[in-house]
């Protein structure tokens, strides 16, 4: 019985998991970062990693996940969260629906449990083709679910964040969602837990102020664009050219943020690799 | 309650002549003993604190700092931390703690300062810790708005039991400015902005997120700064009172609690 749902499950991530790795071009496409070209299916079977340059494309959720989890042991938390429009700010329902159709998900947030290398965790992903995974209160409230089962459930957590900062039509409550996350992160990490936090293309704003910089271990992809304040606003407040590499993932691990830069082809086997060496984590 | 529009309580949440941190706590503490340091790396003037009497007891008071005139200002960084101040800050709030001392906070900033050396020493982690200590201090914390509070730079001060903000505060993602520039592509839209934001206090009372309105003088505090002061003392001294009866582990439950519920979607029955 178990099995059946098990290959039923693995089946559902599969398909969700092909819409999401989709990149446009026909079959060739070209890198944004080096400008070759190479083929398709390449880039495809290579994580959405250009073989040329090894620059990381955004990801999916699903497709994310895919990546990552056991097959078969993908089980969403809260799929049917709804996204909100607390402010009634004028023309907002019809852009999170315009996403919505996009991309298939009802927010920019995905959560799951699932299992690496056989050990049960509870992930969440945030998906940058949603509103540029900003931060709205259904992304605050899913990600704080997410933690509050991790919590009872007493499972590590992984996190792997994406997001241009914060949902701008959902104002303040876009900023409460910050303390929110950062709150029940506390309560999780008393309980002796591990929580794992992986910081992809762009890592920005309150997301940053938040929970992507509260794991025990703190990871990062290659090249990925991490900070609190934007590069844009930066060069204005100062005005000066950002030196070369600022704010990229190699440079927060210079400046001892990031506990190490992991290649996408590299992931599950390092989160597998953490998963083991904490083993033993939940006070009792 | 005067019928301003956003714009003008914008306006008056800036106004130079507005009371601000050096005035509350010559007006409201005594002895006050001013910390400076994160012991990490640096000062910060953009935040002031330290250890003061209020009404007697000791307590600890911590705020972002602006300045009056533009030297003032220059010497402050025009009240924008960098990572220092929000570090120092949580230095004082744990050593609060240590000693149990309630915390006050006052908070008046257009934000956290978007610099090249802030982002290379970890503004965003800087923040985030705080928000996170916060919410496990075992001593009241009340935060007062006084002026702007502006993104993630406020609400690192802001995690308390109580957040009380001044009538014509406001309190916010970014400002008027930086969400019209985002959104629009033209921050001359900001008045438009400001009635879009729900940044006043009365909206932000409705939306949960404030917990109590402090009257300022008709036009603003600044035309009356005397009055004002004493509102502030009323309410805080009023708030303090009432968390005095808690003990350290229902503060910590109850300010979980009330941050928890901000966005919260209906209950929602799932068993995964
Ligand atoms: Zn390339």
């Amino acid at each position: 019985m178990n099995d059946i749902f098990a290959k039923r499950r693995a089946r559902l991530l599969a398909m969700k998991a092909i819409r999401d790795n989709y990149i446009p071009g026909d079959k060739l496409v070209s890198c944004p970062h080096c400008g070759q070209e190479s083929e398709r299916k390449a880039v495809a079977e290579g994580l959405s990693v250009c073989p040329k340059c090894g620059y990381h494309w955004p990801l999916g959720a699903y497709y994310r996940l895919s990546t990552i989890l056991d097959p078969g042991s993908f089980r969403e938390l809260h799929p049917r969260l709804p996204a909100g429009d607390p402010l009634s700010f004028p023309g907002y329902r019809t852009k999170l629906e315009s996403s919505q159709r996009k991309t298939g998900l009802t927010e920019a947030a995905v959560t799951a449990t699932g299992a690496i290398g056989g050990r049960r965790c509870v992930v969440g992903v945030l998906d940058s083709r949603f509103l540029m995974g900003s931060m709205s209160a259904a992304v605050g409230e899913k990600i704080t679910l997410a933690i509050e089962f991790a919590t009872k459930n007493k499972l590590p957590l992984i996190l792997f964040a994406a997001s241009g900062g914060a949902r701008m039509q959902e104002g303040i409550l876009s900023l409460m969602q910050m303390a929110k996350t950062s709150a029940a992160l506390a309560r999780f990490s008393e309980k002796g837990l591990l929580y794992i936090s992986v910081l992809t293309d762009p890592t920005t704003g309150g997301v940053t102020a938040s929970f992507a910089s509260l794991g025990d271990i703190i990871l990062a992809e290659p090249g990925a664009l991490i900070g609190f304040a934007g590069p844009r606003v930066i060069q204005q407040t100062i005005g000066e050219t950002l030196p070369e590499g600022f704010q990229r993932s190699e440079f927060q691990m210079e400046h001892g943020f990031v506990d190490a830069v992991v290649p996408r082809t590299e992931m599950r086997d390092t989160l597998a690799r953490l998963l083991r060496l904490h083993e033993k984590g939940g006070r009792q | 309650m005067s019928e301003l529009t956003a714009a003008q309580r914008v306006a008056i949440a800036r106004h130079p002549q507005r009371p601000n941190i050096t005035d509350y706590i010559d007006a409201l503490f005594t002895d006050f003993f001013e910390q400076k340091g994160d012991r990490l790396c640096g000062e910060d003037g953009a935040v002031l604190g330290g250890v003061a009497l209020y009404h007697g007891r000791p307590v600890t008071v911590i705020g972002t700092r602006k300045g009056k005139t533009l030297e003032e200002n220059l010497n402050c960084n025009f009240g924008m931390p960098n990572p220092e101040g929000y570090r120092k800050a949580l230095r004082l709030m744990r050593q609060a703690e240590k000693f149990r001392r309630p915390i006050f906070t006052f908070i008046d900033t257009s934000g956290a300062y978007p610099g090249l050396e802030a982002e290379e020493r970890g503004q965003g982690e800087a923040i985030a810790r705080n928000l996170m200590e916060m919410s496990q201090l075992t001593v009241p914390v009340i935060a007062v708005i006084t002026g702007e509070g502006n993104s993630g730079g406020a609400l690192a001060l802001g995690v308390g039991d109580r957040v009380l903000m001044l009538e014509n505060a406001v309190y916010a993602i970014l400002s008027p400015e930086g969400f019209a520039t985002i959104l629009w592509k033209d921050a001359s839209r900001h008045e438009e902005a400001c009635d879009l934001m729900k940044l006043t206090a009365p909206d932000l009372l409705r939306l949960g997120v404030i917990d109590d309105i402090i009257p300022e003088p008709e036009g603003g505090a600044h035309l009356a700064p005397a009055i004002a002061l004493r509102q502030v003392d009323r309410a805080i001294s009023r708030h303090l009172a009432e968390l005095d009866s808690e003990s350290g582990k229902s503060l910590v439950a109850a300010r979980y609690q009330k941050f928890r519920k901000m966005g919260a979607a209906a209950p929602e029955k799932e068993n995964p």
